[in-house]
């Protein structure tokens, strides 16, 4: 409890008075972890091996980021292809070592920007990418094999890697060149992100049929990035994104598994992506029980021999949700912190959010000042120096075994229902992370925690003084007319017979898509008509809407 | 019928999946007495006009995350107005710059919510605009 709300920000900071033992916002974490006030040896278990050595609670590499940095990498997508390649040109000017793409919600859920569904997304929260053509357009200029790329696509992600295959051969660059990471993870669309097109078993056939694929044909390329980001930012807890995550990364090596393909043969090449919230330690902590559990599961449960199998790599992003649309230049603020909890909690990747993403999508200003605070963290803060420094802690080893147990809570819940798809069916995630996030909200409106400028410090707005990024329905026209064009120039037989062998390859268990979406990709076959020819065999899905 | 509580109907739009901020309205409503209706994803307006009419609502609140706002938004009042139904209260919120917001309330959006609006406002405004809906529409 808080004396009382500060009637503006005029008020000091010292008014802000704790009312002793009790009070809600001293005595557990953001996710409601109990907390006590100190912390000492009799709360750790054990002395964690170093840094490189099994479970890796304490990072996987010895050396930490003394031999290599992480790697910045900004999200960015929006409007044309040819506007996102400029800015992914600009961002490479400016030191940044990797692309992120981000795509509009059509590409994303299987529409071509002409269909009716499409009306009004197109280009707003990403790229439109429609065909091979906008994919070529998109990497203009941009030297394939040089550079690593990740694209956060999972619905039609196997349709994606086949354009981004197909764009990179007509440069000249072979597919084994390529190096990046494909988001591909359909689970977690169905319990947070919702961008799905088919059913959960068809999809995992799909997804399956793409890792085996990459793992014969592009040793560089990660397969899969199994997502905690848009269960976090749904409203989870820490720990639910935790055990959802990994449970959902467990279901993957099994499917995997069950194809007949050896453990070691893929698993190195399984990538995680958290969000690092605001609560600085319980994020730490978070970070590090995803290490362990996963390198333990890796190994006793699914019998890895490769140490690379059972090391947990991650890319992290600041996370969106703790962004506010008012005073939004303190977002710099929280995204420095939630930048630094990611580090010192051993991210590979990090992608830091800019301060107007709350309004709209971020500007070149805004981009820039989110990349700068990564290279502060960097090159000024030395946190870098030392591997894993809160190892150790009593109270970060202490809080990092909560997160181990509430994430094992979890997996025998999940393994009462069946499995991940059988608990997606009985709406269990969905109903978990409904409760927790009306859970916050409702802590946020009695005051219970505080938000610097939404229920505490808060004044009169003046008027927004940002230039936000505004994306008009010019780029739809746009997509429409190239769409027409591309219809009438191609090669239309071809197309067609494309298709054909790609529904006739859905239809049979025994065999592997991939190469089919390639071929359709080559014969300038829409995102859009391909989707479509996998929906008659698979069709589409709705989900049972909880609250 | 007078004391019937009020209608709402909690909707999503197009192909934004961000339904975070949604069930939770729909939530906080329900547990301020209202019975409310959560239509699920990607509706199209002509549905979200339907359902309300259906199902009797005196209000519809839109959410939209995705920056589609300018676009589903108008479609939804053309379709209240096309359906005979421009007396049901249109709210929503998301991630809407403030001039969008302003275009859209002088289009005829009753309130446009954005990011920290407290709950309470919004069941305020509700409670106050829906319940003048019902005292004219009976």
């Amino acid at each position: 409890m808080i004396d009382r709300p500060a009637p503006n920000g005029t008020t000091s900071a010292s008014s802000y008075l704790r009312t002793g033992p009790g009070s809600g916002a001293v005595d557990r974490t953001l996710s409601d972890v109990p907390l006590k006030a100190v912390y000492g040896p009799e709360d750790v278990k054990r002395v964690e091996p170093l840094p490189g050595e099994y479970p890796y609670t304490r990072g996987i590499h010895p050396n930490g980021y003394r031999d290599r940095l992480w790697t910045m990498r900004q999200f960015a997508g929006f409007g044309n292809a040819k506007q996102t390649n400029e800015r992914y040109h600009f961002l490479l000017s400016q030191g940044q070592m990797g692309l992120s793409v981000a795509f509009d919600m059509p590409t994303l859920m299987g529409y071509d920007s002409d269909s009716p569904q499409a009306r009004g997304e197109v280009g707003k929260c990403g790229v439109a990418i429609d065909s091979l053509r906008d994919m070529e357009q998109l990497f203009d200029g941009i030297d394939m094999g040089a550079i690593t790329t990740s694209m956060t696509i999972n619905g039609p992600a196997a349709i994606a890697v086949a354009q981004y295959i197909a764009a990179a051969e007509k440069k000249g660059i072979p597919r084994k060149m390529l190096g990046g990471t494909i988001q591909a993870d359909i689970l977690k669309e169905y319990i947070a992100q919702k961008e799905w097109i088919f059913p959960p078993r068809p999809h995992m056939r799909v997804i399956t049929d793409m890792i085996e694929f990459c793992t014969a044909e592009m040793p560089k390329w990660n397969t899969i990035s199994i997502s905690g980001y848009h269960i976090r930012e749904a409203g989870s807890t820490a720990a639910q994104e935790l055990a959802f995550t990994l449970a959902d990364g467990f279901a993957y090596v099994e499917a995997a598994i069950a194809r007949g393909l050896d453990v070691d043969s893929f698993a190195p090449r399984l990538s995680f992506f958290f969000n690092s919230h605001i609560d600085f330690f319980e994020e730490i902590a978070k970070f590090r029980a995803a290490r362990r559990i996963y390198a333990r599961r890796m190994r006793e449960r699914y019998g890895a021999k490769n140490p690379r199998s059972w090391q947990l790599r991650f890319h992290t992003q600041t996370a969106g949700c703790s962004a506010t649309a008012q005073q939004p230049e303190n977002n710099i603020v929280r995204v420095a912190f939630e930048a630094m909890a990611a580090v010192l909690g051993g991210t590979q990747s990090l992608h830091t959010n800019s301060m107007d993403e709350v309004l709209a999508l971020p500007t070149e200003k805004s981009v820039e000042i989110a990349l700068r605070t990564q290279q502060v963290l960097a090159y000024e803060t030395n946190v870098t120096n030392v591997v894993d420094p809160l190892g150790g802690s009593y109270f970060v080893e202490a809080l990092t075994d909560e997160m181990e147990r509430q994430a094992e809570a979890y997996f025998a819940q999940i393994e009462e229902y069946g499995g991940v798809i059988e608990a997606i069916e009985a709406g269990f995630f969905m109903k978990e992370i409904a409760e927790a996030s009306y859970r916050y909200q409702r802590s946020v409106e009695s005051k219970d925690r505080i938000i610097v400028g939404v229920n505490h410090f808060q004044r009169e707005e003046d008027a927004l003084e940002m230039d936000l990024l505004k994306i008009t329905e010019e780029v739809a026209r746009e997509q429409a007319r190239s769409l027409d064009d591309l219809r009438t120039t191609r090669d239309g037989n071809a197309a067609a017979a494309a298709l054909d062998r790609l529904e006739r390859a859905c239809r049979d268990e025994r065999d592997n898509v991939m190469p089919h979406l390639i071929d359709c990709v080559n014969a300038y076959c829409t995102e859009g008509e391909i989707v479509e020819a996998m929906v008659k065999v698979y069709g589409r899905y709705t989900e049972r809407s909880v609250f | 019928m007078a004391n019937r509580p009020l209608r709402i109907v909690v909707a999503k739009a197009g192909l934004d999946g961000h339904d975070r901020g949604a069930k939770v309205i729909a939530r906080a409503l329900r547990d301020a007495g209202m019975e409310v209706i959560y239509t699920g994803l990607f509706q199209t307006p002509e549905q979200i006009v339907q359902t309300a009419i259906q199902e009797d609502a005196d209000g519809i609140g839109l959410s939209i995350l995705s920056g589609a706002h300018m676009t589903l938004f108008p479609l939804v009042l053309d379709q209240l107005k096309a359906q005979d139904a421009a007396d049901i209260v249109f709210f929503g919120g998301g991630t809407i710059p403030p001039e969008d917001a302003d275009e859209l309330k002088k289009r005829g959006v009753k309130a446009v919510f954005t990011p920290g609006a407290p709950l309470q406002e919004i069941i305020d405004f509700v409670q106050a605009e829906c319940g003048k809906r019902r005292e004219l529409v009976g």
